[in-house]
């Protein structure tokens, strides 16, 4: 209980620090909320096929952008070092910064559903799965997040890392093109990819949308990508720690 | 290695009897770190980087609002305790550090060069609140290239050289070491290269050291040197402004034990980058 209340005294900390920095607010606020208003300018109409899609991708870029930071930019000016030096390990130093990433990036990800689905009139029909679907997402994310900034030193370098994953993911995993559509082997590259359970997920949740896979099974799947992301990211930070300090 | 950042590759360090590597998060709630770069949070205000390092520690909330309000007055940051870390002057920022590293009441404190990078006033006022902190009973682990900085503040004192310790005594047990040495100080308007130059090959002194106008003759009988000391000064046209002889420092002590100029411990240490 102990460490779980020093996970969210991070996370707050994280939150309050860092949600005003340049490449949070540009990669992780800005582009975002660009991206659905250019869609809803373009074709008010045509935007309800593709929101499931932007809500998700409205959630990596938030959630993935402020773990980024935390990492890269604590690293480079020594703040990290002040966590590692306190009674604290390496899980709960994960924990608070995942939770910091992921509950920015819900907000985010909230704020522009809010707006897709009471302006453009869309109602969620499955609302504990919708939720469900977001936090584990968000969790995911800002654990991919993590995973990518702990091996480089600068934020910058976490952020083009990170584009490295985030773009392709927007064409591979059903933002914008169904993946029944897409040319073979792209298929088989989309379901390794978290984003596409998000994606199909939601789409399930919403009216008037069929997803490829049964929503339980995206569930599922997303729980297993928190959990194998997870151990990924505890044992590549432990590394880095190792060899860093 | 001691405060848990770095494994060691043999032996075992215990503090208060226990494993530093064994049981790394019981050792942290003993010990507090003021790294040699001030880490706080920059978007943070002095206040909130206190509260926020007393939450790491798990102080209750009044507690830990009531100590940092009693640690931001003896660090003389009461004024400041609004302001943003990033804002404050690099002295205060070292202040605020130091006083953060102490929010939990650690036993034993680790000052890594804590007066590096500041100016004269804010490096004595600095020296006074750890001399401060040493009286209330804290145990300091000093580290620090400062060698006059260590003889005022240690009580004790280990010389490492190329990462060995050398020597582990008290500041005055080290200079009694090097009594036998005699120092002549002068002060000169100008040192010419030519004067340096020569002065390195001058016998019956065991050691010279300079810096702008002094130059430091170590010798072990000065009677016999000061003649030609002063032959050879007249001879490079270098006026004198002022000669006196002095008890040898710490600093001259380690030179005398070690072999080495005190400036070359610089080079054992690769200075971090880091926010100052």
């Amino acid at each position: 209980m102990d460490e779980i209340t020093k996970a969210y005294f991070i996370a707050r900390k994280d939150m309050r620090a860092y949600y005003l920095k340049p490449p949070l607010v540009s990669w992780g606020l800005i582009l975002p909320i660009v991206f659905v208003l250019a869609f809803y300018l373009r074709n008010p109409m045509g935007i309800k096929e593709i929101v499931p899609g932007l809500i998700g991708m409205t959630l990596l870029f938030s959630s993935t952008s402020m773990a980024a930071i935390v990492i890269a930019f604590e690293k480079r000016i020594g703040a990290l070092e002040r966590l590692l030096l306190a009674p604290l390990n390496i899980t709960t130093i994960l924990l608070g910064k995942t939770l910091g990433s992921a509950v920015f990036g819900l907000i985010i990800t909230f704020l522009i559903t809010i707006f897709l689905i009471l302006i453009i009139d869309i109602p969620v029909q499955h609302f504990f799965s919708f939720v469900f679907i977001i936090v584990l997402s968000g969790l995911a994310f800002s654990l991919l997040g993590i995973f990518v900034s702990v091996g480089v030193k600068e934020v910058f370098e976490a952020m083009t890392l990170s584009n490295f994953f985030r773009f392709p993911m927007i064409f591979l995993c059903g933002v914008f093109f169904p993946i029944s559509s897409m040319p073979f082997p792209l298929p088989i590259l989309s379901y390794l990819l978290p984003l596409t359970y998000t994606v199909d997920g939601l789409r399930q949740c919403l009216p008037g949308h069929n997803g490829a896979i049964p929503l339980w099974v995206n569930l599922l799947i997303l729980i297993a990508f928190v959990i194998l992301i997870y151990f990924l990211s505890h044992s590549v930070f432990k590394e880095r720690i190792r060899q860093e300090f | 290695m001691m405060v848990g950042l770095t494994r060691p590759t043999s032996g075992t360090a215990l503090i208060e009897g226990r494993d530093v590597t064994k049981e790394p998060v019981e050792v942290k709630r003993i010990i507090g770190l003021v790294p040699e770069t001030s880490n706080l949070y920059g978007e943070l205000t002095a206040l909130e980087n206190l509260l926020y390092q007393g939450e790491l520690f798990g102080i209750p909330r009044r507690e830990r609002r009531i100590r940092s309000l009693q640690l931001l007055e003896e660090f003389g940051l009461k004024e400041h305790q609004e302001k943003p870390f990033q804002a404050l002057s690099r002295g205060l920022k070292r202040r605020l550090t130091i006083a953060a590293a102490l929010i939990h009441r650690p036993k034993i404190l680790f000052l890594d060069e804590p007066t590096t990078g500041l100016d004269v006033m804010s490096a004595r006022g600095l020296r006074k609140l750890i001399l401060d902190s040493k009286k209330k009973g804290l145990t300091i682990f000093l580290t620090t290239h400062y060698i006059p900085e260590a003889e005022s503040l240690c009580d004790r004192v280990a010389i490492i050289v190329h990462g060995k310790i050398r020597i582990t005594d008290t500041p005055e047990n080290i200079k009694s070491q090097a009594k036998e040495i005699e120092i002549l100080e002068i002060e000169l308007e100008q040192i010419s290269e030519n004067f340096k130059n020569n002065l390195l090959s001058f016998d019956g002194i065991d050691k010279v050291l300079m810096d702008e106008n002094h130059v430091h003759f170590h010798t072990k009988n000065l009677g016999q040197v000061i003649s030609p000391i002063m032959k050879f000064i007249q001879e490079h046209d270098a006026k004198i402004r002022s000669i006196k002889t002095l008890a040898p420092s710490l600093e001259d002590a380690f030179v005398r034990l070690t072999g080495l100029d005190s400036e070359l411990m610089k080079i054992d240490k690769p200075l971090k980058t880091g926010r100052e």
